[in-house]
């Protein structure tokens, strides 16, 4: 009789842990690598809807409307946005993408009637002319930043931190730093750029709220100013963020995106999505500031479920970016050029991974065209076919959220509400302060 | 000239007065009384003008000017310049922390002291400071030159990136990558032209360069985090 083999994996030391320690025993190195976090958190999937039935009246799903329009900047702007949808396109920089992604990203977002953002690394001409509505990010780094673009822009996001790494500045591996993309940094070609984590002109709030007033002195009060913090004290971020004169606030979770960043940052710093949001409520209500400064949530809102959900809990818009990544094809086996679909398979294995797999936008050899700035590989991803994928992917989702948005008896997506929703995990409800379903307990909150 | 009095208008006023009506307007020099130390005066210049402020302004006083030419006869907040294009900042005091910072053109002029992050993250500035500096300026600044008459603190031009600092006095620490090296003809050159722009007179020959070393351009994973 032959010896049997038990093959019984262990619960701390599992393969990925093995791995790790072997890479970095091998190396000496961390990982750095790109998108978000991998390991399981509460999430949007926790949540369901309690739809209309006797004691809610749902809508017809394809007659009756429901609008979707938002409204971002009533606060102080002088001219706030106007969306056609509460779905926005988070930011992204010139340089983690190419141009043609962020040409891409303008043309869709425009076609949907949403805004796009810039990102760490300026404003590129090609953004600027495909977007109708242009958000312009200011980053501690400040690279690209300057006062011809910031009164080009259609709103300013004053970065403050970033859900896949509060707390960490950002960076840019050399091999995606290109003639173009240093020149708009001001840095040496080839360089590894770090980016600042601090602001080099203010530290506290108190600083903060006379920052947010310069810009808008330069800009003559007319574009509004979001404040965008990463998901840690988020109850108190918020509540600070509102004091400096924030007209939106953005707040991304955890499992927001990266385009180069430390796992041990992706994996272990912040709080899930689901927790910053409810936190974020809780202080602009408890500010009375509920309306009247808006919310954008990002981190992981990848469906139409997803949006309709944080918009119940009491969001005003959310922002994506891994999701629009995808859209463009971002882990796909194969890309499309001259209208022809190319396998890509070959160049994920070089980079050692597989499509559904791939977070190597660090290297940026991304294999369809997305995460790059090599002259090759920035041809896999032309702007007429990505635009077309991402407005596909935005219309979706819309149409996704309107459908949930009149199942709960709703005509306008905003009026979406707490009580329509109901937690399948008590760390959901917990986080959330969401009713586990079936029942009236909100863990640490209801008996 | 034209007199504007901050008792009598707002800073926005003001601010919305220069970008708005006296472009094309034919004034060429302004003159803004009772500043009181108010934050963003004459923020986001955009046409070549005198500006004198006759007193002491707050934070961010001509943040990201292009064009201007603003002479502060007082002592300034946080963030002068910051951010400027092009231009000129004369400030006739001293400067509170972040003087400059992220500037990608023009000239800054402190005829006193700069405190902490004079020039961070500097983008192509120059920066003249007659006094002075405190420590970790010229934090990863990028290019641009930092000219500093008196003595420099801690850290200076940690993680410096392209961006050269001519000393003339003591530097207390170097920070991170920054290191002294040998004056050419060309640095000597340079602070000769520096120090005639802010009408400083000293000997360039008593001036030491600071740049950066380059061992961080790139990672290195046995630096051990002891940089």
């Amino acid at each position: 009789m032959s010896k049997r083999i038990v093959l019984e994996e262990s619960a701390g030391y599992n393969q990925n842990v093995i791995e790790y320690i072997h890479r970095a025993s091998a190396t000496g190195l961390y990982e750095i690598r790109g998108m978000g976090a991998k390991r399981h958190l509460p999430n949007f999937d926790d949540l369901v809807f309690l739809a209309g039935s006797a004691s809610r009246y749902p809508l017809e799903g394809y007659r009756e409307k429901c609008t979707t329009k938002t409204i971002l900047g009533t606060r102080f702007a002088k001219k706030p946005i106007e969306l056609a949808m509460p779905i926005t396109i988070a930011g992204m920089s010139f340089g983690a993408l190419s141009a043609n992604v962020k040409e891409a990203l303008g043309r869709a977002a425009t076609e949907v009637g949403t805004s796009t953002t810039t990102g760490d690394g300026g404003m590129t001409l090609e953004e600027r002319q495909s977007s109708k509505t242009l958000v312009y990010q200011c980053l501690p780094s400040r690279y690209g930043f300057n006062p011809d673009d910031l009164r080009k822009a259609d709103a300013i996001e004053l970065v403050i931190g970033q859900g896949a790494k509060p707390g960490g500045g950002g960076m840019l591996l050399g091999q995606k730093v290109t003639q173009r993309v240093a020149g708009m940094r001001t840095l040496p070609v080839g360089v590894d750029q770090r980016s600042a984590c601090r602001h080099p002109d203010w530290t506290g709030p108190d600083d903060l709220a006379i920052k947010v007033k310069e810009l808008r002195e330069i800009t003559d009060w007319e574009k509004p100013i979001y404040i965008k913090i990463g998901a840690t004290r988020t109850f108190n971020d918020v509540k600070l963020a509102v004091h400096a004169g924030a007209d939106v606030i953005v707040v991304d979770g955890m499992q927001g995106g990266t385009a180069a960043t430390q796992t041990v940052f992706i994996e272990h710093v912040g709080i899930p999505t689901l927790a910053a949001l409810r936190q974020a409520v809780d202080a602009l209500e408890d500010m009375n500031m509920r309306g009247k400064v808006q919310l954008i949530i990002s981190g992981g809102i990848r469906t139409g479920a997803d949006v309709a959900k944080a918009l119940a809990m009491g969001a005003d818009a959310v922002a994506i970016g891994q999701g629009i990544l995808y859209s463009l094809g971002c882990n796909s086996s194969s890309y499309v050029q001259n209208g022809q679909h190319l396998d890509a398979s070959a160049d994920y294995e070089k980079l050692g991974t597989a499509p559904g797999y791939c977070h190597h936008c660090q290297t940026g050899k991304c294999p369809v065209g997305v995460t790059t700035q090599d002259e090759i590989l920035e041809q896999r991803l032309e702007p007429l076919v990505g635009a077309k994928r991402v407005k596909n992917y935005l219309k979706t989702l819309n149409m996704e959220l309107t459908t949930v948005a009149r199942a709960c008896g709703k005509s306008n997506v905003h009026h979406l509400e707490r009580e329509d929703l109901v937690a399948l995990t008590i760390e959901a409800a917990a986080m959330a302060k969401i009713p586990l379903a079936g029942t009236s307990w909100i863990p640490g909150h209801t008996l | 000239m034209e007199s504007l009095d901050l008792h009598k208008i707002s800073v926005r006023e003001l601010n919305q007065y220069l970008h708005k009506e006296l472009p094309g307007k034919g004034v060429d020099k302004i003159e803004i009384l009772n500043p009181d130390g108010a934050h963003n005066i004459a923020a986001g210049m955009d046409c070549p003008v005198d500006i004198d402020i006759r007193g002491h302004g707050g934070y961010y006083i001509g943040g990201m000017n292009k064009h201007a030419n603003i002479t502060v006869h007082g002592n300034v907040g946080w963030g002068v310049a910051e951010n400027m294009m092009s231009g000129f900042v004369r400030v006739k005091g001293f400067a509170s922390e972040s003087a400059g910072a992220t500037g990608h053109g023009g000239t800054l002029i402190i005829e006193g002291d700069a405190s902490l992050r004079c020039g961070i993250s500097m983008k192509g500035i120059d920066i003249i400071v007659g006094g002075n500096i405190g420590n970790f300026s010229a934090f990863m600044a990028q290019a641009g030159r930092l000219v500093v008459c008196g003595n420099a603190g801690d850290g200076l031009g940690d993680s410096l990136y392209e961006a050269v600092i001519y000393v003339r006095g003591k530097i207390k620490s170097l920070g991170a990558d920054a290191r002294e090296e040998p004056m050419t003809d060309a640095d000597y050159e340079a602070v000769k032209e520096l120090l005639d722009r802010a009408g400083f007179k000293h000997d360039p020959n008593e001036f030491k360069r600071v740049a950066s070393a380059k061992s961080l351009y790139n990672w290195n994973a046995d630096a051990n985090q002891e940089y």
